[in-house]
C-alpha cells in the first residue's frame, strides 16, 4: 500500500443507536485519515464514543451516516459475508478482556485466524510458532487461557491479532485489565510488534503510558472529534 | 478446528452434556427395547400364521371373502394342475419350501359317550406336508408350546385336537391330559345332551360313505364330525384323536382341528369330486412374499385361471392389525422421546449460546461468517446427539441381552400358555439405524434454533455481553 493512502479514512461518520423511541448519537460527523504504519490512539472519557469509533473502523458495526474506508475498501458497500472475509484478511483485534477461546490452547488460539484465511497447514504452523516466539510464549503454547496470567493472555491476543499480518490492528483499551508493570510490558511489546510487522495500530485508551507511545492521538468527546496530534513520521 | 471446539465445549460443560446425552440415550433405549419387543411379537405372529397357512395361498376367486360360508362350493377341482404350474415356475419354485393343498371346513364335533358336542373349524393337510409347514422358523421365534409333529401318514382318520377342545368334550381323564373334565353337575351336560341326542339318532343314516371308525369302545378314541356337503346334505366321519396339543390361542385351542386331507375332503365332498380349498405356498424367506405374490398373480392372469392369490397379510387380518397397533404405539413413544430430546438439547444449546456470547462476538470479529457460527452450534448438537444415540444403542443391546438371558416369560393376549420373553434387537439393523439416525436428526433440529440465534447476534452486542 502506498504511504500516501491512509489505512483508515472516515468521512463525516455518524453512528446513532435507537433505544425505543430515543435516538442516542454515539459518534457524530467524525472525519479522519490514519496513515499506514502509525501507532495511533483514540482517547476520551468513558462514553465519549471511542469503542463505537473502533467498532466502525473494525467493520464490526456500520455507520448510520458518512463513509468508512479501510485499506482502500468502502465497507458500507460490503454484504455481511464479504465483510467477514474482509475482517479475516485485513484486520486484527485485541480486546480489553483478551477474549481468547477458552477451549483452545495458546497455540490454537493464535492459529485460529489463519484457518479463516485458507493458509496451508505447514505455513500456519510456521507462522504461529514464529509469532508465539516473538511475543515470548514459546513455553506456554499448549496451555489453555485459564492456565495463563493476564499478561500472557494479552500476549496471546496480540499474537492472534498479528499472526495474519493484517493491514490494521485495533485494540480496545488493551491494558485496562492489566496492572501497571504488565501494562507497560504489553505496550512495549505492541510497539515493537507494530514496528517489526510494519502495520498500523489503532487503540483506544485512558492509559497515559500508552498515549505517550502514540504517533497519532485523536481525542473524542461526546462523539465528536475534538483534537488531533501527530508526531513526525519516524 | 470446528470439530475440536465442538467436542471440547461438550467436555467443558460435562455435567450438562452428560444429562443431555443420557436423555437422548434413554430415548434410544426406550425406542429400541420396545421396537425389539414388537419385532419379536410380530415374528411370533408371523411364524404362527405361516406355519399354518403359509406365506401365500391360491384359491378360487372370491373364496377368501365368501369361502368360509360354505367351503364345499368354493373348492378348486383342478388343484393338481395348478400345483404343477407353480412347481415348474422358475421364479416360484426356488423360493418355495412347501407347496401343498389344504381343505378348510367347519361343522359340529361330538364325543357320543359323553353326549358332548361343539362346533369346530378345521383344516385338512397332507400329513407329511403339515410337519414340514410346522417346522418353518425363519426368525427362531416359534412358540415353544406348539408341536412340530404332523399327522399320522399311516392312518387317514387320525387328526389333531386342541387341549381346550378335548376339555370341552370331556376327554381329559380318558386321554390322560393335563386338564379337567366338566363336572358331572355342569350345565354343559344339560345343553350338550340335548344337542347330541339328535345327531346320535341320525348320523349313521346320513353318512354318504362308510368311513371305518375305530369305534367308541376301541382303544383309540374317536369323535364324530358332522358337516354339510356341496349338495347341502349332512355328512359324518369319525376322526381318531391321534394327538392332543395346545393350539396357542384360546380360540384356536377350543375350536380347531387338524385333519388328514383325505378325511377332510371325504367330509366336505362325500362321494363327489374331491377338491381343495386352497394351495399353500410356504416360502423359505418371508422377504420373498411380495415377489411370490406378484408372480402368482401374473401366472393366474397369464393362464386365465379363475383363481386369486393372497399373502399372509390378507389371509390373517389380525397380523396387519397387530402390526398397525405396534406401529402406532412405537410412533407415540417416538414422538414423546423426540419432544424430550428436542427440549433437552435445545435447552442445553441455548444455555451454551448465552454463556458463549462473548466468544461468538470474538470469532465473528476474527472473520467467521454467520454460517460458521450456525455450523459450530449445529455440530455441537449433532455431536451430543451422536454420543447419546450411540450410548443408547449400546445400552439397549445390554438391556435386551439381559432380558433375553433372564428366562422371563409372558402370556400374550388370548394365548393359553406363557412363552419366553425375547427382544429381537440383533436381527433388526433397520430399526437400530433408523432410531439412531432419527435421534441424531432430532438433536440437530433442536440445535438449529439456538444456532440461528447465535448466528444472528450483532457482533458489537455479543462483544459487550458479560
Amino acid at each position: 500500500m502506498a504511504e500516501s493512502n491512509p489505512v483508515v479514512r472516515l468521512t463525516n461518520v455518524a453512528r446513532t443507536y435507537r433505544a425505543g423511541r430515543l435516538e442516542v448519537p454515539a459518534v457524530r460527523g467524525v472525519s479522519l485519515a490514519i496513515p499506514a504504519r502509525r501507532f495511533t490512539t483514540v482517547i476520551g472519557p468513558s462514553g465519549s464514543g471511542k469503542t463505537t469509533l473502533l467498532n466502525l473502523m473494525g467493520c464490526l458495526d456500520r455507520p448510520t451516516g458518512g463513509s468508512v474506508e479501510i485499506a482502500g475498501q468502502d465497507i458500507g458497500l460490503l454484504p455481511d459475508k464479504l465483510l467477514s472475509d474482509f475482517r479475516a484478511h485485513t484486520i486484527g483485534f485485541i480486546f480489553q478482556a483478551f477474549s481468547l477461546i477458552p477451549v483452545l490452547s495458546a497455540y490454537e488460539n493464535v492459529e485460529y485466524p489463519l484457518l479463516l484465511t485458507g493458509m496451508s497447514a505447514t505455513a500456519r504452523r510456521r507462522a504461529t510458532l514464529d509469532i508465539l516466539e516473538a511475543v515470548g510464549l514459546t513455553g506456554q503454547q499448549s496451555q489453555r487461557p485459564n492456565e495463563l496470567s493476564g499478561g500472557q493472555k494479552q500476549r496471546v491476543a496480540i499474537a492472534r491479532a498479528l499472526v495474519k499480518q493484517p493491514a490494521l490492528v485495533l485494540a480496545d483499551e488493551p491494558t485496562a485489565n492489566l496492572d501497571t508493570v504488565t501494562g507497560a510490558t504489553i505496550i512495549a511489546l505492541m510497539r515493537r510488534m507494530q514496528t517489526e510487522a510494519h502495520t498500523t495500530f489503532v487503540f483506544s485508551t485512558h492509559d497515559p503510558q500508552l498515549i505517550g507511545h502514540a504517533d497519532e492521538v485523536y481525542a473524542i468527546r461526546d462523539g465528536i472529534l475534538v483534537d488531533h496530534k501527530s508526531e513526525a513520521t519516524p | 478446528m470446528m470439530l475440536r471446539i465442538a467436542f471440547r465445549n461438550i467436555l467443558r460443560n460435562a455435567r450438562r452434556s452428560t444429562m443431555t446425552v443420557l436423555a437422548i440415550a434413554v430415548g434410544v433405549i426406550a425406542l429400541l427395547v420396545f421396537g425389539a419387543y414388537a419385532q419379536y411379537d410380530l415374528y411370533l405372529l408371523q411364524t404362527t400364521a405361516v406355519e399354518r397357512s403359509g406365506h401365500l395361498q391360491v384359491s378360487r376367486a372370491g373364496a377368501l371373502d365368501f369361502g368360509s360360508g360354505n367351503p364345499a362350493i368354493w373348492g378348486m377341482g383342478d388343484h393338481q394342475a395348478v400345483m404343477q404350474l407353480i412347481a415348474g415356475d422358475p421364479v416360484l419354485a426356488p423360493m418355495t419350501a412347501v407347496l401343498t393343498p389344504v381343505q378348510f371346513l367347519d361343522g359340529v364335533a361330538e364325543y357320543p359317550p359323553n353326549k358332548l358336542s361343539r362346533t369346530f373349524f378345521a383344516a385338512g393337510y397332507v400329513p407329511a406336508d403339515l410337519s414340514r409347514l410346522k417346522r418353518w422358523d425363519e426368525y427362531g421365534a416359534r412358540d415353544p408350546n406348539m408341536s412340530t409333529r404332523g399327522l399320522d401318514p399311516s392312518d387317514s382318520s387320525s387328526g389333531i385336537m386342541g387341549l381346550g377342545f378335548a376339555r370341552l368334550l370331556g376327554l381329559c381323564r380318558r386321554l390322560h391330559l393335563r386338564c379337567q373334565d366338566p363336572p358331572a353337575n355342569s350345565p354343559i351336560h344339560e345343553s350338550a345332551a340335548d344337542i347330541s341326542s339328535l345327531p346320535s339318532q341320525d348320523f349313521s343314516g346320513l353318512a354318504e360313505t362308510a368311513v371305518p371308525a375305530a369305534g367308541h369302545g376301541a382303544r383309540a378314541t374317536t369323535i364324530d364330525l358332522l358337516s354339510a356337503t356341496a349338495s347341502g346334505a349332512p355328512n359324518i366321519v369319525s376322526m381318531k384323536i391321534g394327538r392332543v396339543e395346545p393350539q396357542g390361542s384360546k380360540e384356536m385351542d377350543e375350536n380347531y382341528l387338524q385333519l388328514n386331507l383325505a378325511q377332510a375332503q371325504q367330509l366336505v365332498y362325500g362321494r363327489g369330486t374331491h377338491k381343495v380349498s386352497a394351495i399353500i405356498l410356504q416360502l423359505h424367506r418371508s422377504e420373498d412374499t411380495a415377489t411370490g405374490l406378484a408372480r402368482l398373480k401374473a401366472l393366474i392372469r397369464q393362464h386365465r385361471l379363475p383363481l386369486e392369490a393372497h399373502d399372509y397379510y390378507e389371509i390373517n387380518s389380525y397380523y396387519g392389525q397387530t402390526e398397525g397397533f405396534f406401529n402406532a404405539v412405537f410412533s407415540f413413544i417416538a414422538v414423546i422421546m423426540g419432544v424430550i430430546v428436542l427440549f433437552t438439547v435445545s435447552n442445553a444449546m441455548s444455555m451454551s449460546v448465552v454463556e458463549r456470547t462473548d466468544e461468538i462476538g470474538t470469532v465473528r470479529a476474527l472473520g467467521v461468517r454467520r454460517g460458521g457460527i450456525r455450523r459450530q452450534f449445529l455440530l455441537e448438537g449433532i455431536l451430543i446427539g451422536l454420543l447419546g444415540a450411540t450410548l443408547g444403542v449400546a445400552l439397549a443391546f445390554a438391556v435386551t441381552g439381559l432380558i433375553n438371558i433372564s428366562g422371563m416369560t409372558w402370556l400374550p393376549p388370548g394365548d393359553i400358555n406363557p412363552i419366553p420373553l425375547k427382544l429381537y434387537l440383533v436381527g433388526a439393523p433397520g430399526l437400530i439405524v433408523s432410531v439412531w439416525a432419527a435421534l441424531i436428526v432430532a438433536a440437530a433440529l433442536a440445535a438449529l434454533l439456538p444456532a440461528n440465534r447465535a448466528a444472528r447476534l450483532p457482533i458489537v452486542d455479543a462483544l459487550r455481553h458479560v
